[in-house]
């Protein structure tokens, strides 16, 4: 291979097998995908602003609340989500390239035409998907739009282009480490990611079945899904949440391992807890499997049922509530500097405790009557999702950025991308615990006049939010064109072989394996 | 423009109200201003917390969801109390010296073992609630109710009493054509009606897709699903008139199927399902009788506001449905037309009205859509016609 660069042209990008570049076109791609579903919340948001119907009719609103959730889950957090353990996972165990680059190329490139299936739907007749991210049948098969087949082809592909990420990233981590790099001396990031990909091929399957029964119920006279034909909605929710609910995990838990490497280095102390993090993360990935009717509380299971899955669901509390206690001991007797990347890990852990507060209400089966498809859902899983999957991908962007690009991002500006983030996030999300708890179902294009002042509130914070997400594009294109060099460590005493190679990181790093120590 | 519809936009360039985003923003306050006029007097403004609703229940659910909530919060003190000291005290700004420890089994112990002790605190009254509103055994009351895209169907049980329960704000208050009125989303034109301090069931289910019967007064939700019968019970405290809407996504019209309880002294109940199984009768005697044109034309003007306009549009132009002025339904053999009517057409919004209208509501509003907005057939249909015709199906 030696030290030859990139090929020129858009067919560098095109036939690409290195982890670099990918990652950078993961990336690039999540966050399209990002703003396009940021645009989707922001017309809800605009419909939301006051009682009446004023901007969009309610199957377009449909349209829109089920976009956003599809495209802010399988095409910002996700992919984002990959493209940082592309760039992030060789150079932190010390390997050369991913273990599989030609799969690793497949499967970036079927991604932007899975969303091209996806996103055309919202020109056809009949409008796009406008059964929910959720998309429960009877409501998805038989009261679908036609275009629902676009929606299901568009699931396959990335099912299949993230099954392929996760294999990928399971040989590279098992095989491809620097001679003394055990498994326990892994940085958390490529533990949470290992983790993650058995989640993800454990589950993507079983969304796969999902959508080929819906499928099958539509073009060819099955009924899995038909209670008239002897099947049972109620099926379709059990296998839906079986991969929906570790799929909840999926978002989070890479960003537990990003959290656990940025607040070491601001704190200027070793993470705490180390082995426990690493355990609490197994144990949540195992919880993950035996809590998904939690999110089913009120279609009439038995009771023995209802109190299995309020009791497992309390107990992810405990290995969550380990995690959170080891960041704040971690900063405890530290000596701690409040960079753009700490800040965002510091709101990190406080917002999507607050998150963790509210799913620990939600757990509570009988209180869960009272909460289940309210606004108090819709706060609790932005609560967890905003802070929690997309901050953590910001902090992780501003963190590693330098080594990337070679040049330092302006503390200022990135700090100011904070603030206007934080600030924004809060107006939208925390009214909206009012509002659900004061009876406001969500999904509803119109509403009681009570909720309206809060959702004013809220659909200001939301826009104010979305700006500012154009401000940390201004941002990253500015550092990518230039600034101050960086150094090589970046960071005061950063841990981990990725500061000890050049900023820019070279096109080809770790040709000859590392020695770790 | 392709994603809006034609009617928000038109309106929404011939008011004040901005359709951009920058002019929304800029314009929040007096929009906000604005809208607050509209909900003068409205007593549950700002509300940010659940209700304590009128049965033990509810109030039991209430109770559990403010010890949980407590419980978080001085979780929340204590944990965020140490992260804030931690940052004003260790920061390097302020000369911290950095420790070097990163371990220390007891500690993990601890914080695993204390936070599963205070679950199995809220587990234990979690759980008996729970068992309590799991019982529904010996009801006074059966009620079925089911789901239809977008309406609710409640039926006494052994009463010979049913109807259906729709919205009844109009479409110009949900336009901002007319002020919006106190219960804004929240009206029907009949709520099912429960007598105090008795224990009455609920049998849910749905007949298209899943809905969510949710009244939180009652502390009662559940999912309405086709092929299911879900039961739940109350026992409400105090007359009154409790409001709730569908709690899970069901189409198009989700927003717009609320659930209205009215809950009375059991003499004023019993003389309104005496009330209710008379016209049951009344019915019944009117099924075999003759209508002139004009007593149908105005039933059926009325049948076609309550069921038909949200996808028909009020003058019968059309909307997410067909135009039905001049189409080859409304226009065409009365028969086919009927069919359609009871049938629906499958694999579209178009139900099948079969069950849901009456034979005299069946015949009225079709002969509304044939003589309304021009289409002037001039043809009728009687209720006996509608019943002939079912029997040949």
């Amino acid at each position: 291979m030696g030290d030859h660069g990139p090929a020129q042209g858009f067919g560098r990008w095109l036939f690409t097998t290195n982890h670099k570049d990918i990652g950078s076109m993961y990336l690039w791609f999540s966050f399209a995908m990002f703003l396009m579903g940021g645009v989707f919340a922001l017309v809800i948001r605009a419909e939301l602003f006051q009682p009446g119907l004023q901007l969009v009719e309610p199957e377009f609103f449909n349209q829109m609340t089920t976009m956003h959730g599809l495209v802010m889950v399988f095409g910002a957090v996700m992919p984002a989500f990959v493209g940082l353990a592309n760039w992030l996972i060789p150079m932190m165990v010390g390997a050369p390239d991913m273990a599989l680059p030609r799969m690793n190329n497949w499967s970036f490139w079927i991604l932007p035409f899975a969303f091209a299936l996806l996103t055309s739907t919202l020109f056809m007749e009949g409008g796009g998907p406008n059964f929910g991210w959720t998309f429960y049948a009877p409501l998805s098969t038989t009261y679908a739009p036609p275009s629902v087949t676009y929606f299901i082809f568009a699931v396959h592909i990335m099912g299949a282009s993230s099954i392929m990420g996760s294999i990928n990233i399971i040989a590279t981590i098992l095989n491809m480490r620097a001679p003394g790099m055990t498994l326990m001396k892994m940085p958390l990031f490529v533990w949470t990611w290992l983790i993650t990909a058995y989640l993800l091929i454990a589950v993507m399957p079983v969304l796969a079945g999902c959508v080929t029964m819906m499928l099958m119920d539509i073009h060819f006279g099955t009924s899995f899904f038909n209670a008239a034909g002897g099947g049972d909605p109620v099926l379709f929710q059990h296998v839906f949440w079986f991969f929906g609910h570790p799929e909840v995990y999926i978002m989070i838990l890479p960003a537990f391992g990003i959290v656990s490497a940025i607040i070491p280095t601001f704190a200027r102390k070793p993470l705490f807890g180390y082995a426990s993090m690493v355990y609490a993360t197994a144990s949540i990935a195992f919880l993950s499997f035996i809590v998904w009717a939690h999110h089913m509380f009120t279609v009439g299971m038995p009771i023995a049922g209802e109190l299995f899955f309020m009791y497992a669901t309390m107990l992810i509390a405990v290995p969550t509530g380990v995690k959170v206690f080891n960041w704040i001991t971690t900063m405890f007797r530290g000596s701690m500097s409040f960079e753009t990347p700490m800040l965002f890990s510091i709101a990190f852990v406080i917002l999507f405790t607050i998150g963790g507060f509210s799913g620990l209400m939600l757990a509570i089966a009988p209180a869960d009557f009272q909460y289940h498809d309210t606004y108090f859902v819709v706060a609790h899983f932005h609560y967890v999702l905003v802070p929690g999957a997309i901050f953590s991908i910001f902090a992780a962007v501003y963190y590693w950025l330098p080594k990337w690009c070679g040049n330092m991002y302006d503390e200022r500006l990135g700090k100011a991308h904070f603030w206007l983030s934080f600030v924004g996030l809060n107006v939208t999300f925390f009214p909206m615990h009012f509002v659900g708890l004061a009876g406001m179902p969500r999904r509803i294009p119109d509403y009681a006049l009570q909720f309206a002042d809060f959702n004013q509130i809220a659909s200001m914070g939301a826009f104010l939010f979305g700006f500012s997400q154009v401000f940390f594009l201004f941002i990253v294109i500015k550092t990518i064109r230039g600034g101050k060099q960086a150094t090589d460590e970046v960071w005061e005493n950063p841990e981990g072989l990725e500061w000890t190679i050049p900023s820019p990181a070279p096109y080809h790093t770790f040709s000859t394996p590392p020695a770790v120590k | 423009m392709l994603f809006f519809s034609k009617r928000p936009i038109v309106k929404s360039l011939s008011s004040v109200k901005p359709f951009v985003v920058f002019p929304l923003l800029a314009l929040s306050f007096q929009a906000f201003a604005k809208s607050s006029e509209v909900i003068e007097g409205e007593a549950q403004r700002w509300a940010t917390n659940m209700t304590q609703g009128v049965t033990a229940t509810s109030h039991e659910v209430y109770d559990l969801h403010m010890l949980i909530f407590m419980i978080c919060v001085w979780i929340g003190v204590v944990v965020f109390g140490v992260m804030f000291y931690s940052m004003i005290m260790h920061r390097k700004s302020a000369g911290a010296v950095p420790s070097k420890f990163h371990e220390s089994t007891l500690v993990e112990l601890a914080w695993t073992i204390i936070p599963a002790i205070i679950l199995v605190a809220m587990a234990v009254p979690a759980t008996s609630t729970l068992i309590k509103i799991y019982d529904t055994s010996d009801a006074d009351i059966d009620i079925k109710v089911v789901g239809y895209q977008w309406k609710w169907q409640y039926e006494y049980l052994g009463e010979d009493v049913s109807f259906f329960s729709n919205l009844t704000t109009p479409q110009d208050e949900i336009y901002g054509r007319a002020p919006k009125g106190e219960h804004y989303l929240l009206e029907v034109d009949e709520p099912v009606v429960i007598p105090i301090n008795k224990k009455v069931r609920f049998l849910i289910t749905a007949n298209d897709v899943i809905h969510a019967w949710w009244v939180p007064a009652l502390a009662v939700k559940r999912d309405a699903i086709p092929g299911y019968i879900n039961d739940v019970w109350t026992i409400v405290d105090e007359p009154g008139i409790y409001r709730g809407q569908c709690a899970e996504l069901c189409g198009k019209a989700h927003g717009f199927m609320p659930i209205v309880v009215h809950a009375m002294d059991e003499v004023d109940y019993q003389q309104w399902l005496d009330a209710k199984k008379v016209e049951a009768e009344e019915l019944k005697l009117a099924m075999s009788q003759s209508f002139s044109m004009d007593e149908l034309y105005a039933r059926g003007e009325k049948v076609y506001q309550t069921n038909c306009v949200a996808c028909h549009g009020p003058t019968g132009a059309g909307g997410v449905g067909p135009s039905l002025i001049g189409s080859s339904i409304t226009t065409g053999p009365m028969g086919g037309h009927l069919s359609l009517m009871i049938n629906g057409v499958q694999g579209s919004a178009m139900q099948a009205f079969g069950e849901q209208l009456n034979n005299i509501d069946m015949a009225a509003v079709i002969t509304y859509k044939r003589n309304a907005w021009g289409n002037n057939m001039g043809d009728m249909l009687q209720p006996v016609d509608v019943l002939n015709h079912k029997r040949s199906l």
